[in-house]
C-alpha cells in the first residue's frame, strides 16, 4: 500500500518533469548547463581557498620580499570564472521563470479545455469546490516547485557530487567518515519526514473538518441568530479549533526541527573530520598534508550544506506532488464521446422541393446524413420534431431513475410535464440534448437517432432556460448574445424586447453596457430569468426546453417572465417543466409523472375528466379555498 | 490593526516570546562555531598539537549540541507560538461573528467571511511563524557576523561593510520594484479564478449553447495575459540570485587580496581567514533571507488586514442596560417606523410604517420583490434597528428587551432558511434544547412534516447533510417550520416559508395554527393569495409603505394592488406546485 502510494509519487514526477520537457528541452537544456557550470564555479572557489593558502599566502610568508604577482594573476583568473558563474546563474534563473510560467500557462488552459469537454456526469459528482482548488492551491504549490524547488534540488545534487568528487581525489578514508555522517543525515531526514507526513495528514482533515464547519454555520449564521444558538455554535467550534490547534503545532513542529538537526549534524560531521584528519596527518598516515586537510574541512561543509537545504525542501515536494497528482487526474478526465455524424447545414430549397446545402447564412436548416452503406448523402429539413421510443435511463446501471417513457412532440406544439420532485422531469430534458446517455430505447429527432447527429449541432438545435439562471461577467449585451455569437447589437435587443427584458435593461445605469459581476449577483432573481430567455431567443432554436423556476419572485415580474416564455415559445416545439397553472393548461399535452414513469397523458380537459393523478393536483391547487 | 492581531497571541505570547530567544541562542552558536574551526586550524592542525584539535573539537562539539538544542526549542515553540496564534484568531472571529447582526453579515457576505477565517488565517500563521523564526534570526546573523568580522580584523571588515550596503540597496529596490507589478499579477490571477468558478458553476449553459471553444479562447487569452505579467514580476526577481552571488565573489576575491597582504604582514592567521570567509558567507545569506521575508510578509499583509476588519467589527445592536426578561404578550405595533438598511443612505426600505396588531391575530403580508415584507417582519425580532420610530413587541419597545428572550419569543422561519448537518431530532431541537421526542413529534405533525419523517427508514433519527441536500425544498421548509414552533413562540413569523410546499399541505398547515396555538401572533409573507386570503388581516405593502391593511373581502374592494394580484393568480398566473 505505502509502497504503491511512493511509486505513484515517483511516477507523477516521473510525468510532470516529462511535460516540462516536451515544451522546453532546449530551454531545460540551458537551465541544466547553467546551474552545472554555477555549481561548478562554487567548487572552483572552495578549491581555491586550498591553494590561497598553501600555494599562495604561506610561500609568500617565507619570502623576504613577497612577490604579489602570482596571486593577483590567480584571482583574475578566479574573478573571470567566477564572473561566468554569476553571469550562468541569472541565465538559468531567468530561462527558467520563462519555464516554470510557460507550463503553468500550459497546465492551465489544457486543464480549462478538457474541463469544459467533460460529460456533466463529472460536474455532478464532483464538488465545485474541489475542482475549483485544483486551479488554485495546486497549481499554485506546482509553481513553487518548478520555480524554486526542482533547481534547488539539481543545483543541490550537482554540488554533492561535484564535492564528492573531489573528496575522494583528496583524502579517501575522510571522506569515507563524512559520507558515513550524510547517511546518518539522510537517514533522519527521511525518518523525520514520515513522521510529519503523518501528521501534516492528521492536520489536513481536521482543517477540513474546521473549514466545513466554518462554511456550514457562515451560511447559517442567520439562523443561529434566529435561535440564539451562538453559544452553542462557539463551543462546538472551539473543541475541532483545539484539534485543529494539536496536530498542526504537532505537524509543524517536526517540519521546524528538521532544520536545526541537520545543520547541526553537518557540525558533528565536521568536527569528525577534523579530529580525526589530524590524527592521520599529525600521525603522517594515508599521506594527509595539513593543507589538504584545511581544504577538505572546507569541503565537507560544501557537502552537508545543501543536503541540509535538500531535506527542507523535501516537505514542499511531497506536498507538490499531490497536488499534481491531483491535477493530472482531471487532465486525464475522459472527454464527453461524441460519435456522431449527422450535420447541422444551411440549405436552400429548389423549386422542385428538394434541398441543397449552401454555405451561404440561409434561414433555412437542415440535417445532413451521410449513409455508410451506399455513400449517399441525404438532407432532412430542421423542424423540431422529438420522439421517446421505450427509453430507459438511470444515473448508473443498477439504479433507473426513468422507464420505458414513449411520447412524441410534432413540431411547434407544447409538452408540460408536471409531478413531484424526483420524479423525472428534469431529468427527461437532460436526455434531449444528451447532457446524458440512455441506457436503453430511441430518441429521435426529426426522425434521426439523437446518437447519430453530432453533439455540438444537435445542442445548438436546442434552447434552454434552466431554473437557476447562470449569467457570466460581462456586460448585459455580451449575456445575451452568448445565445449566438454572431448575433447584431439590433437582434440583441430584438431578443430582449421578445422576453420582456428591453424595459428593465434600459433602466439599469448604462443600459445594455452596464457591466454584470458575480454572476449577476446585481440584478434580482426574475431579471436574470429574463436575460436567460432573451439568451436563448437570440438563438432561435427551433426546439425550446424550459425549467421554470419555483415561485420566489413577485406576480408582477411573474407576469412578465411569463408572458417572455410564452412569446419564446410561439412556432416552437417546447418542453416545459411546468409549475404553473397557465403553462399547463395551455399545453398541447401534459406529462404526469411519478417515480420515473409517465402516470397520466392527454390535454387539461381530458386529464380532468380521467380524475386520476392530475385531478387530485388541479383539486388540491383548488383545496386552498 | 497591528494592535488587533497582536491581541490573538494571548497564551501564546510565551511562546512567541521564546521562539527569538532560542532563535538568537541558536545564532550566537552557530557565529561562535566558525571561531572554534578557526582555532582548530590555527592552533591545532597546522601547529601540530593533537591535543589542541581535540579540545577544541570537544567544544565545537559541545557548541552544535547546544545549537541543536536551541534549533530545536525555537522550532517547536515557533510551531506552538504560530498555530496558537491562528487557533486564536479562528476563534475570535468565530466569537465575534457570532456577536453579529444581520447588517453586519451581510456587510461581509458568508463567502467573504469564510475566506477570511480559512485561507487568510492560515497565511497569517505561515507568515507569523516565519516572523518568529527568522526575521529575528536572520537580522541577528548579520550583526553578530559582522561583530565577529571586526573582532577579527577591523581593516577587512569595512569591506564587507561596504559589500553590504551595496547588496542591501539592490535587494531592496528589486523588491520595490517587483512588488507593483506582483500586486497586479494578484490581481489578475483572482480574476481568472473568480472566471473559472463561474464556469463550473454554469457549465450546463456553457454546453448547451454549446460554448466550450469560445470559453476556451476566452480562458487562453486571460492566461496568456497572466504569463505574460507573471514573467514579468518573476524575471525582476531573478536577478536576486546573481547579484548575491556577484556580491559574495567580489567580497572573497578582495579578501583574498587583502588578506594575503595581512598575513604576510603578520597582522592575521590563515584560520582567521577561513572564519572571515564563512562569515562572508553567512551574513550574505541572511540579507537573502531577509528580502525574502520582506516580500513573503508584505503578500500576507493583505490578508492581515482582512482579518482584522472581521475582529474589530462591532456589532451595531447593543443589549439594553436593564434588559426586560419577558414578553407579556404577542401584540405588535409599528409606530411610525422608518428603516433603511444602510443608515442615512436616503433609500429607505421601509418609511413611516404604522402598523398595530393584536396578540393572537393572524397576518398576511403581500406585495412584490423589495417592497419591505421581509425589513418588516426582521424588525419585530430586532434582526435590525429602527432608523426612525420605534417596534413594540407585547407593548414594549423591543430595544428594551434582553435579545435572547425576545427571539426565543419571536420566531422567524426566514425566506433563506437552512438545516444543518445533524439528525432530524439534533435539527428540530435548535428551537429547544431540552425537547423530548414527544413535543418534536408534536410540532411536526403541527407543520405537516411527520408525514415524510415518518416514511423515513430511521425516522426522526435520519441524517441531514450540510444545508438539508438530502430533503427536497418542501420538507426542508416544513422542517424548518417545526423547529420554530418548538420554541412555543408569542409571535411566529413565516417568512415565505411554504412557496415549495404544495397548496394542500400549505392549508394544513394554516389550519393546525389556528386550531393548535390560537394565542400565538402569526405574521405570513407569501406571494401566493391562496395562503393570506383567511388571514384576519392583510397587510399590502408597496415600495416600503402601507397600501393598504384590511380584510381579503375589504382589500378587493378598496385596493387596487390587491386586486390586481389577485385577478392575475385566478386567472392562471397562480402556482400548480407539486407535493414535494
Amino acid at each position: 500500500m505505502k509502497q504503491t502510494a511512493q511509486n505513484n509519487k515517483r511516477d507523477v514526477l516521473k510525468r510532470l518533469i516529462s511535460y516540462i520537457l516536451k515544451q522546453y528541452k532546449l530551454a531545460c537544456l540551458f537551465v541544466l548547463l547553467g546551474i552545472v557550470c554555477a555549481a561548478l564555479t562554487t567548487l572552483c572557489m572552495n578549491l581555491f581557498m586550498q591553494s590561497l593558502i598553501d600555494d599562495y599566502i604561506l610561500p609568500m610568508t617565507e619570502m623576504a620580499v613577497p612577490d604579489y604577482a602570482p596571486l593577483a594573476q590567480a584571482l583574475l583568473r578566479l574573478a573571470s570564472i567566477l564572473a561566468v558563474g554569476v553571469v550562468c546563474a541569472y541565465g538559468y534563473n531567468r530561462i527558467m521563470v520563462n519555464i516554470s510560467q510557460g507550463t503553468m500557462k500550459r497546465l492551465r488552459t489544457e486543464l480549462f479545455t478538457n474541463m469544459e469537454s467533460l460529460p456533466i456526469q463529472y460536474f455532478d459528482t464532483h464538488a465545485h469546490g474541489d475542482i475549483m482548488s485544483v486551479y488554485t492551491n495546486d497549481i499554485d504549490t506546482l509553481r513553487q516547485l518548478i520555480g524554486q524547488s526542482l533547481p534547488q534540488l539539481l543545483n543541490s545534487s550537482i554540488t554533492v557530487i561535484a564535492t564528492l568528487f573531489s573528496m575522494i581525489v583528496l583524502n579517501l578514508p575522510l571522506t569515507v567518515v563524512s559520507v558515513l555522517m550524510v547517511a546518518v543525515m539522510l537517514v533522519t531526514t527521511s525518518k523525520l519526514s514520515t513522521l510529519s507526513g503523518r501528521y501534516f495528514a492528521q492536520q489536513q482533515r481536521d482543517l477540513g473538518a474546521v473549514n466545513g464547519y466554518i462554511e456550514e454555520m457562515m451560511e447559517g449564521q442567520k439562523v443561529v441568530k434566529v435561535f440564539c444558538h451562538e453559544q452553542q455554535s462557539l463551543e462546538d467550534f472551539r473543541a475541532l479549533n483545539r484539534k485543529l490547534r494539536e496536530s498542526a503545532n504537532n505537524a509543524n513542529k517536526i517540519a521546524n526541527v528538521s532544520m536545526p538537526v541537520n545543520a547541526n549534524l553537518g557540525n558533528i560531521s565536521y568536527v569528525l573530520c577534523a579530529v580525526v584528519g589530524s590524527l592521520l596527518a599529525l600521525n603522517g598516515y594515508a599521506g594527509l598534508t595539513i593543507g589538504t586537510l584545511v581544504a577538505f574541512l572546507n569541503l565537507n561543509k560544501g557537502f552537508t550544506g545543501p543536503i541540509t537545504q535538500v531535506s527542507m525542501q523535501v516537505n514542499s515536494v511531497v506536498m507538490a506532488m499531490a497536488g499534481a497528482s491531483r491535477m493530472f487526474a482531471l487532465r486525464d478526465e475522459v472527454p464527453e464521446t461524441d460519435n456522431g455524424y449527422v450535420e447541422l447545414v444551411n440549405v436552400v430549397e429548389q423549386p422542385d422541393g428538394t434541398l441543397t446545402e449552401t454555405h451561404q447564412k440561409t434561414n433555412l436548416w437542415a440535417w445532413r446524413h451521410p449513409h455508410k452503406a451506399d455513400g449517399t448523402v441525404t438532407y432532412t429539413r430542421l423542424l423540431g420534431d422529438v420522439t421517446f421510443d421505450g427509453v430507459d435511463f438511470g444515473y448508473n446501471e443498477d439504479k433507473m431513475v426513468l422507464h420505458d417513457i414513449k411520447m412524441y412532440a410534432t413540431p411547434g406544439q407544447k409538452i408540460a410535464f408536471v409531478g413531484s420532485t424526483g420524479a423525472g422531469k428534469t431529468t427527461i430534458t437532460n436526455l434531449i440534448n444528451r447532457f446524458y446517455d440512455i441506457q436503453d430505447g430511441k430518441i429521435r429527432y426529426d426522425g434521426i437517432n439523437i446518437n447519430k447527429i453530432k453533439k455540438p449541432d444537435l445542442r445548438r438545435s436546442l434552447g434552454m432556460v434552466l431554473q437557476d439562471t447562470h449569467l457570466f461577467t460581462g456586460t448585459v449585451m455580451e449575456n445575451i448574445r452568448y445565445g449566438r455569437l454572431n448575433a447584431s447589437d439590433k437582434e440583441c435587443i430584438a431578443a430582449a424586447k421578445l422576453a420582456n427584458a428591453d424595459s428593465f435593461i434600459r433602466r439599469l445605469p448604462e443600459g445594455y453596457q452596464t457591466v454584470l459581476k458575480g454572476s449577476g449577483a446585481n440584478l434580482s432573481q426574475g431579471q436574470r430569468q429574463l436575460l436567460a430567455i432573451a439568451r436563448a431567443a437570440v438563438a432561435d432554436p427551433p426546439v425550446l426546453i424550459l425549467d421554470e423556476a419555483t415561485s420566489s419572485i413577485d406576480t408582477r415580474t411573474e407576469q412578465l417572465v411569463q408572458q417572455g416564455m410564452d412569446a419564446l415559445m410561439k412556432g416552437r416545439t417546447s418542453f416545459v417543466i411546468a409549475h404553473r397553472l397557465s403553462t399547463v393548461q395551455n399545453s398541447d399535452c401534459i406529462m404526469v409523472m411519478e417515480q420515473g414513469r409517465i402516470i397520466e397523458r392527454g390535454t387539461h380537459e381530458q386529464l380532468i375528466e380521467q380524475k386520476g393523478r392530475y385531478y387530485q393536483l388541479y383539486t388540491g391547487n383548488a383545496l386552498g379555498a | 490593526m497591528i494592535k488587533t492581531l497582536s491581541r490573538c497571541i494571548g497564551e501564546s505570547k510565551r511562546d512567541s516570546i521564546l521562539t527569538p530567544v532560542f532563535a538568537a541562542l541558536e545564532v550566537v552558536m552557530e557565529v561562535l562555531i566558525p571561531f572554534v574551526t578557526a582555532a582548530i586550524i590555527d592552533q591545532g592542525i597546522e601547529a601540530g598539537d593533537m591535543n589542541r584539535v581535540v579540545l577544541y573539537g570537544a567544544i565545537m562539539l559541545v557548541l552544535a549540541f547546544l545549537s541543536l538544542f536551541f534549533g530545536v526549542q525555537a522550532g517547536r515553540y515557533a510551531a506552538s507560538a504560530s498555530t496558537g496564534f491562528a487557533c486564536n484568531l479562528r476563534d475570535a472571529m468565530y466569537e465575534n461573528i457570532q456577536t453579529f447582526s444581520f447588517s453586519n453579515i451581510d456587510k461581509f457576505s458568508t463567502a467573504g467571511l469564510i475566506t477570511r477565517m480559512t485561507t487568510d488565517v492560515t497565511n497569517l500563521q505561515n507568515a507569523y511563524q516565519m516572523l518568529l523564526r527568522i526575521a529575528v534570526r536572520a537580522p541577528l546573523m548579520l550583526l553578530f557576523s559582522m561583530a565577529m568580522c571586526f573582532v577579527i580584523n577591523v581593516q577587512l571588515s569595512l569591506i564587507f561593510l561596504a559589500a553590504l550596503v551595496f547588496l542591501g540597496i539592490v535587494l531592496f529596490s528589486i523588491a520595490c520594484r517587483a512588488m507593483p507589478v506582483f500586486d497586479e499579477v494578484f490581481r489578475r490571477y483572482d480574476d481568472l479564478n473568480a472566471s473559472t468558478q463561474e464556469n463550473i458553476s454554469a457549465i450546463r449553459v456553457v454546453k448547451a449553447f454549446v460554448r466550450e471553444n469560445y470559453e476556451d479562447k476566452k480562458f487562453s487569452r486571460a492566461a496568456e495575459q497572466l504569463y505574460r505579467l507573471f514573467v514579468k514580476a518573476e524575471s525582476i526577481l531573478a536577478f536576486n540570485n546573481p547579484v548575491m552571488m556577484l556580491t559574495v565573489y567580489a567580497c572573497i576575491i578582495a579578501l583574498s587580496w587583502f588578506g594575503a597582504h595581512n598575513i604576510v604582514a603578520g597582522t592575521l592567521t590563515t584560520g582567521n581567514l577561513t572564519s572571515l570567509f564563512s562569515y562572508v558567507i553567512s551574513m550574505m545569506m541572511s540579507l537573502m533571507m531577509l528580502s525574502m521575508i520582506f516580500v513573503m510578509i508584505s503578500m500576507s499583509v493583505a490578508s492581515a488586514r482582512r482579518i482584522a476588519e472581521v475582529l474589530n467589527e462591532t456589532a451595531d445592536l447593543s443589549e439594553p442596560q436593564q434588559a426586560v426578561q419577558e414578553v407579556a404578550d404577542g401584540s405588535i405595533d409599528f409606530n411610525h417606523v422608518s428603516f433603511s438598511y444602510r443608515k442615512g443612505s436616503g433609500e429607505d426600505a421601509l418609511r413611516d410604517i404604522d402598523v398595530h396588531i393584536r396578540s393572537g391575530e393572524t397576518i398576511g403580508i403581500i406585495g412584490g420583490t423589495g417592497c419591505g415584507k421581509s425589513s418588516f417582519v426582521s424588525l419585530i425580532s430586532r434582526l435590525y434597528d429602527v432608523t426612525e420610530g420605534a417596534v413594540l413587541v407585547g407593548g414594549r419597545d423591543v430595544r428594551e428587551y434582553d435579545m435572547e428572550v425576545l427571539r426565543n419569543q419571536v420566531s422567524v422561519v426566514l425566506q433563506k432558511n437552512v438545516l444543518f448537518s445533524g439528525t432530524i431530532l439534533d435539527n428540530l431541537r435548535w428551537g429547544k434544547e431540552d425537547a423530548t421526542l414527544e413535543e418534536c413529534r408534536r410540532v411536526c405533525a403541527q407543520a405537516c412534516a411527520d408525514e415524510f419523517i415518518e416514511r423515513m427508514p430511521k425516522q426522526y433519527d435520519t441524517w441531514i447533510e450540510q444545508g438539508g441536500s438530502n430533503v427536497s425544498g418542501g420538507q426542508r421548509q416544513r422542517l424548518c417550520i417545526a423547529r420554530a414552533l418548538l420554541k412555543k413562540p408569542k409571535v411566529l413569523i413565516l417568512d415565505d416559508s411554504t412557496s415549495a410546499v404544495d397548496t394542500a399541505t400549505d392549508a394544513k398547515i394554516r389550519k393546525a395554527f389556528a386550531e393548535e396555538i390560537p394565542d400565538t401572533t402569526k405574521l405570513i409573507i407569501s406571494q401566493r393569495i391562496s395562503s393570506i386570503e383567511h388571514a384576519d388581516r392583510i397587510l399590502v405593502l408597496e415600495d416600503g409603505r402601507v397600501d393598504g391593511f384590511d380584510t381579503h373581502e375589504n382589500l378587493l374592494r378598496t385596493n387596487r394592488i390587491y386586486r390586481e394580484i389577485y385577478q392575475a393568480q385566478m386567472q392562471g398566473g397562480g402556482d400548480f406546485d407539486q407535493p414535494a
